[in-house]
């Protein structure tokens, strides 16, 4: 292989006793990516993330960092850091030890670590509180700590496992914006893990949706939700209606398993397709309907809030075109 | 949950009788100390400190207890790098029989000391061809004294966040400075309570030493054995038995002490 990419995984497959957490995973990670791996809990998106870090053997396959395999090296020997999902900050150190600890292990001198930790730690934001103890830090502070330790030796690929998933969703928005613009700043590659699709959206470059251990698809946000190439991709990533081929039949008169967003089907004053509301959800920006149609088809609709008020049993006209239809592999 | 009136009296004097039971005799002892008869008659006819003399003076006693000491403290040593180690593999790896290796080394601490005794005393003499010694009574002291320090430091790491280790390696450490810079901090009071407790099980333990103790290794339990039916020794054994009671309690009290502090954390 001649260009180097950040990360290749071939032919990766990892066992645990019977069961396949990883199956025969090939995979290519350009330089500076901001790359999502998003999936159910069990999907083995984060056995891909700890086989990378090397906190576990491949049963089969290579790992190549910058062109060079790894596979067999042990993980103080990769050239990658990872953020835990619940930090793992030292506890018995304080937050610049903490941060100083990957240099410390360098042979750096404290002068010298404790200088490069403050940067790190000036990067979040955080250089005031070097004396606290993690126990004295709040989620959102500990989650930028563990951050700053794992830049502080300036990683050439920085993993992320579910970094996010523990902080409540105000701080969780905050943290993406500042994740991402991280990112941008040292520009590193960033390997990020969730089960969050709309963090995976509106975060990566690139999104692998993964499901029992294979990658369901790959490619930009936009690809993954304009174009889900199965029905798992379809359902997984946003919400969708998801059609079968007798269905379809009787609202377009074509015949193929297909998705169709609930945005694009539009609510009209007349005309189209009538429908009687099922059921009502209050979204804020917008409005959630269940209706189902005069041939007995139910349908989410997604009407911002702005149109009008609806209410359960009332009658609408739908308007929606089979251009915006999907088409699904069987 | 709320008591009745009268289960809290009841359950209270159950509980002041047991202690009574397990204290009283004791303090008698500390009392029979500074009895002024010789065959301690109660009540007393009167306070001496002259036992208390006579003790620094008895034949050997200091150098039983030095003599305990020193196998204390070897045994202590040697449990502490055994069980660490133990509680290492057996905590963070996966192998074949590591229940059946988890077991055995439990379970010296409830096999009778007899047997223990007489196993080694055999294997010792018959099998190796060794002499008694010290060394030999350290070495069966071990067998017992390890599974204070592994059950301490096993449950200790079982505690712990192993993602600690992980984020460790993942910053660059090695296997030694891991342990060094991140479990052994995090294993110390567990390894601090459990040495205590090796130390307070070896100090006055007899029935395996009776075995494995050549004749001039005299620990102060089998001094004590040996010097309480001989006449006019008795009240000077009532000293040396406070004496024990004062250095095997202080351990237990420090080690329940780090353990507290620790859960509170």
């Amino acid at each position: 292989m001649v260009e180097n990419f950040a990360i290749s995984l071939r032919g990766l497959k990892k066992t645990f006793g019977t069961t396949t957490a990883v199956d025969n995973l090939d995979l290519d990670i350009a330089s500076g990516e901001f790359f999502s791996m998003l999936g159910p809990s069990g999907s083995g998106k984060t056995t891909v993330l700890r086989l990378i870090a090397g906190f576990e053997q491949p049963t089969a396959g290579t790992i190549s960092l910058l062109g060079q395999d790894v596979t067999a090296s042990a993980p103080f020997d990769r050239d990658v850091n990872t953020v835990f999902q619940d930090y793992a900050l030292f506890p018995h150190m304080n937050v610049l030890e903490n941060v100083g600890y990957g240099l410390r292990v360098r042979g750096i001198n404290k002068d010298g670590r404790n200088r490069l930790a403050l940067e790190a730690l000036e990067t979040v934001r955080l250089a005031q509180l070097g004396e606290r103890k993690p126990s004295e830090l709040s989620g959102g502070q500990r989650q930028r700590v563990a951050l700053a330790r794992a830049i502080a030796v300036k990683p050439k690929v920085l993993l992320l496992d579910e970094p996010l998933g523990a902080l409540d969703l105000k701080l969780r928005e905050q943290m993406q914006i500042e994740l991402k613009e991280l990112q941008r700043e040292l520009g590193i590659t960033f390997i990020f893990v969730t089960h969050d699709q709309e963090e995976a959206l509106s975060l990566s470059d690139r999104v692998a949706v993964f499901n029992a251990g294979r990658i369901e698809q790959l490619g930009t946000p936009r690809e993954l939700y304009e174009n889900p190439a199965s029905e798992f991709v379809a359902k997984f990533v946003g919400t969708t209606n998801l059609l079968e081929p007798d269905q379809t039949q009787l609202l377009f008169g074509v015949s193929k398993r297909a998705s169709l967003r609930p945005e694009k089907i539009r609510v009209v004053e007349t005309g189209g397709t009538q429908a009687v509301i099922l059921e009502v959800s209050y979204l804020g920006a917008a409005q959630r309907l269940l209706v189902k149609t005069d041939n007995g088809v139910q349908l989410t609709v997604l009407a911002t809030a702005e149109e009008r008020v609806f209410a359960r049993e009332q009658t609408v006209h739908l308007q929606m075109s089979a251009t915006d239809l999907v088409s699904l592999e069987p | 949950m709320r008591l009745s009136r009268g289960a809290r009296v009841t359950l209270g004097s159950v509980a002041g009788v047991i202690l009574a039971v397990i204290y009283l005799p004791l303090l008698v002892v500390l009392i029979n100390s500074f009895n002024s008869s010789m065959n301690m008659t109660w009540p007393l006819p009167g306070l001496t400190t002259n036992w208390w003399a006579r003790a620094l003076e008895a034949d050997g006693l200091v150098s039983a207890i030095t003599t305990s000491f020193e196998v204390a403290a070897a045994s202590t040593a040697i449990s502490l790098v055994l069980g660490t180690l133990l509680s290492l593999a057996l905590s963070r790896y996966r192998f074949f029989g590591r229940q059946t290796v988890s077991l055995l080394v439990v379970l010296p601490i409830a096999l009778p000391g007899i047997v223990t005794g007489i196993a080694l005393n055999n294997a010792f003499r018959t099998m190796l061809g060794l002499q008694l010694t010290m060394f030999t009574v350290v070495i069966a002291h071990v067998t017992f004294c390890i599974v204070t320090v592994y059950n301490n430091a096993f449950a200790r790491l079982s505690r712990m966040n192993r993602n600690l280790e992980e984020a460790s390696a993942d910053l660059g450490a090695g296997l030694w400075t891991t342990f060094r810079l991140v479990t052994f901090p995090q294993l110390r009071s567990a390894l601090f309570a459990g040495g205590l407790l090796a130390f307070g099980l070896s100090f006055d333990e007899i029935i395996v030493t009776t075995f494995t103790a050549g004749g001039d290794t005299v620990t102060l339990p089998i001094w004590i054995l040996n010097n309480m039916f001989r006449p006019g020794q008795a009240p000077v054994v009532n000293v040396v038995a406070v004496v024990l009671v004062v250095f095997s309690a202080l351990p237990i009290y420090f080690a329940q002490r780090l353990t507290s502090t620790d859960q509170r954390r």
